[in-house]
């Protein structure tokens, strides 16, 4: 029995169309991500199931209840808001209490419950402060006590961390995830950042456009992108994806680029044989090429590329390659990142087994 | 020259002071302007003020000799006694008193009426999704624009025909439905700058339209409140028309007295005794103003959301 399912969900303002046909169902103490950019419709997903914005058309069932015009507090969900949302004028015993006291709970156990929360949290020493004598990150803890205290069965968070300076997120990331697994919640989690995605999530549906473009763990979405929008999305720096032909020959089965060099494919887990000639985009991650100038071994593919320029993002550098009319960025260590010169002509390998191919016409996954 | 020698020495070493000050200066053409607009503004205000006080505090012979800006010779309390406890408006010789505590007993159920059902209405229409809100709102704010003299029959009908006619409930609802368009106005317009996220966590954790509305929502309107109760409070102390139209024989407010007493007093004028009925009746709405004007200045330029 799935914790939280959408079946069928339309959701239309005036003419224009925001999710269609959209189907998913998670289980019980998943760690869902919705993600996806800007207007993907990631938000209003969730607003539904929290009964915030109406259903066009379609049911949400939570368990076995269908919850699809159920009053937002009848759905035994809680939410953490991404502003905070906290009352101004309570303090936060307040504000962790005014749910329960709505639900007319016995003092006692508010109490119980409230102690529990500022404990799991650390924010005891803050109970009788009011939100505006609390910094970002406290009052990021105390929504999400605010959220906790109601034991609700599912939790859902509202892109959460992305008022957060960048050390408070890494931080808030570990505790929500520390949390997750203490507490084994279900939740449901939305965010446009493909790193809290990454890291927290037991499942990702990846949105664009109204449309689940791929639903999985973190491993899937990741190492087999269904389509191209969902290998594009996924992956910082961006998978290379350059446009190829296939090539048979002899049993083997090669990808020929624009500019001449090819690509071993023969051990590629086609999902149909592809045609002589079929016009297919090669997909091929930053960090899976060898060393610049390695000796190279039973490599899928070898290329020799004169440097464009490179980048360090602190623990990690980048190096970009001309290729073809464009650019290939490969990870290196930034180490050997400063020795390589603009101009200057390197050996790169790919090794067999890790390249993503998609239809050129159809973008889905070959 | 040895302030620019300095501060150019400073500059050498801390490079972000500027070197040359510009110098303030204290009068020019545009302040002396302004200087002057407002002291004839002052005096506008201030000079009928003055006579109006120093004549309350003469004796009438006195005001019989026709200087009337000049200060009394000998000053007495006896026109603001006799305003206060003899003076007659009609047949009543009881003084302004009665009306006094007329006006009051009018503007406390006019205020809570008034203010109570603007302040629901306005938080519905900002805050929960109603249906026709726009529409309504719209009928509203040309309800503002319509005339009392228009309605004022038919409210005659109205309030008569519930039983309310010629006592201070009359006087009260009609306080309150004829406030109503602008004061839900300031309520909704301020409720709207309240973040739609608070309202969601507050839906999700209550849900209930009172509740919300008394723990979350009225905790957040003390400015306001005070903006639109300073407000109301005048406009009922001061009103004349609705007070004499719907107010019954006697149960007339304190501005219906005093144009009583000034207007059909027999015999000769007792200047003195107007004036000071005059301010008499203008004491309440100016002491409020003094007592509580610093918050009204906070509360029209503060939001909802402060810290």
């Amino acid at each position: 029995m799935p914790r939280v399912s959408f079946e069928r969900i339309h959701k239309t303002y005036g003419a224009v169309s925001i999710l269609k046909n959209l189907d998913l169902s998670i289980d019980h103490g998943d760690f869902l991500v919705l993600l996806g950019p800007s207007g993907c419709g990631k938000t209003t997903l969730l607003n539904m199931l929290a009964g915030l914005t109406d259903v066009t058309d379609g049911r949400i069932l939570i368990g076995d209840r269908d919850v699809t015009d159920l009053d937002p507090k009848d759905r035994g969900l809680a939410m953490v808001f991404q502003s905070y949302a906290l009352y101004p004028t309570k303090t936060v015993r307040g504000n962790l209490r005014f749910g329960l006291a709505s639900a007319r709970l016995p003092a006692p156990e508010m109490d119980r419950r409230v102690a529990w929360a500022a404990k799991l949290l650390q924010i005891e020493p803050l109970l009788d402060r009011k939100p505006a004598q609390l910094s970002g990150g406290q009052r990021q803890r105390v929504a999400i006590g605010r959220a906790l205290v109601k034991h609700a069965e599912v939790l859902l968070f509202d892109e959460p961390l992305s008022n957060l300076d960048a050390k408070l997120r890494t931080e808030m990331r570990l505790e929500i995830k520390r949390l997750h697994e203490e507490l084994n919640p279900t939740v449901v989690y939305v965010t446009h950042d493909q790193i809290e995605a990454m890291t927290m999530a037991t499942r990702i549906a990846v949105m664009n456009g109204g449309v689940i473009q791929q639903f999985g763990t973190p491993d899937e979405i990741y190492e087999r992108p269904a389509n191209l929008f969902v290998a594009g999305f996924i992956g910082s720096p961006a998978m290379n994806l350059k446009k190829a032909r296939i090539a048979k020959r002899d049993g083997l089965v090669t990808g020929r680029f624009g500019n001449g060099q090819e690509i071993v494919l023969t051990d590629y887990g086609f999902a149909r044989a592809p045609q002589d000639g079929a016009e297919i985009i090669v997909g091929l991650r930053p960090e899976y090429f060898g060393p610049p100038d390695a000796p190279v071994n039973g490599a899928a593919a070898v290329f020799d590329l004169p440097v464009a320029h490179t980048e360090r993002t602190g623990s990690d550098a980048t190096g970009y390659l001309r290729f073809d009319d464009g650019l290939l960025s490969l990870r290196v260590e930034p180490g050997q990142a400063a020795r390589l010169a603009g101009g200057q002509k390197v050996r790169v390998a790919f090794p067999p087994g890790k390249a993503n191919l998609f239809d050129a016409a159809t973008g889905g996954r070959l | 020259m040895t302030d620019i020698a300095s501060a150019a020495t400073i500059g050498a070493t801390i490079d972000s002071r500027p070197i040359v000050r510009r110098r303030k200066k204290r009068i020019t053409g545009r302040s002396v302007a302004v200087l002057v607009f407002l002291t004839i503004c002052a005096l506008f205000f201030c000079v009928p003020l003055y006579v109006v006080l120093t004549t309350s505090l003469k004796t009438m012979d006195e005001i019989r000799q026709g200087q009337i800006f000049a200060l009394p010779q000998t000053w007495t309390l006896e026109a603001w006694r006799f305003a206060w406890f003899e003076a007659c408006s009609g047949i009543n010789c009881n003084g302004l008193r009665v009306g006094f505590w007329n006006s009051v007993l009018i503007l406390v159920p006019s205020l809570m009426l008034s203010v109570a059902l603007s302040i629901v209405t306005g938080y519905a229409l900002a805050l929960w999704d109603v249906r026709w809100a726009g529409t309504f709102l719209f009928l509203m704010f040309m309800c503002a624009f319509v005339p009392f003299q228009i309605i004022m029959y038919p409210l005659i009908a109205m309030t008569r025909s519930i039983g309310v006619y010629g006592t201070i409930w009359g006087v009260a609802v009609v306080h309150a439905v004829l406030a109503m368009p602008v004061l839900v106005l300031i309520f909704r317009n301020y409720y709207k700058d309240i973040p739609q996220e608070i309202m969601s966590a507050a839906i999700m954790d209550s849900g209930s339209f009172w509740r919300i509305f008394g723990e979350i929502i009225l905790p957040m309107s003390g400015n306001i409140l005070i903006v639109v109760v300073i407000l109301q409070l005048t406009s009922i102390w001061n009103d004349y028309l609705i007070g004499v139209t719907f107010g019954g024989f006697n149960t007339q407010p304190m501005t219906v007295n005093l144009a009583n007493m000034v207007t059909v007093s027999t015999g000769t004028a007792s200047y003195n005794v107007d004036m000071a009925a005059a301010l008499l009746t203008a004491i309440p709405p100016l002491l409020i103003y003094f007592l509580v004007g610093k918050f009204f200045v906070a509360g029209i330029t503060a939001g909802a959301i402060k810290g």
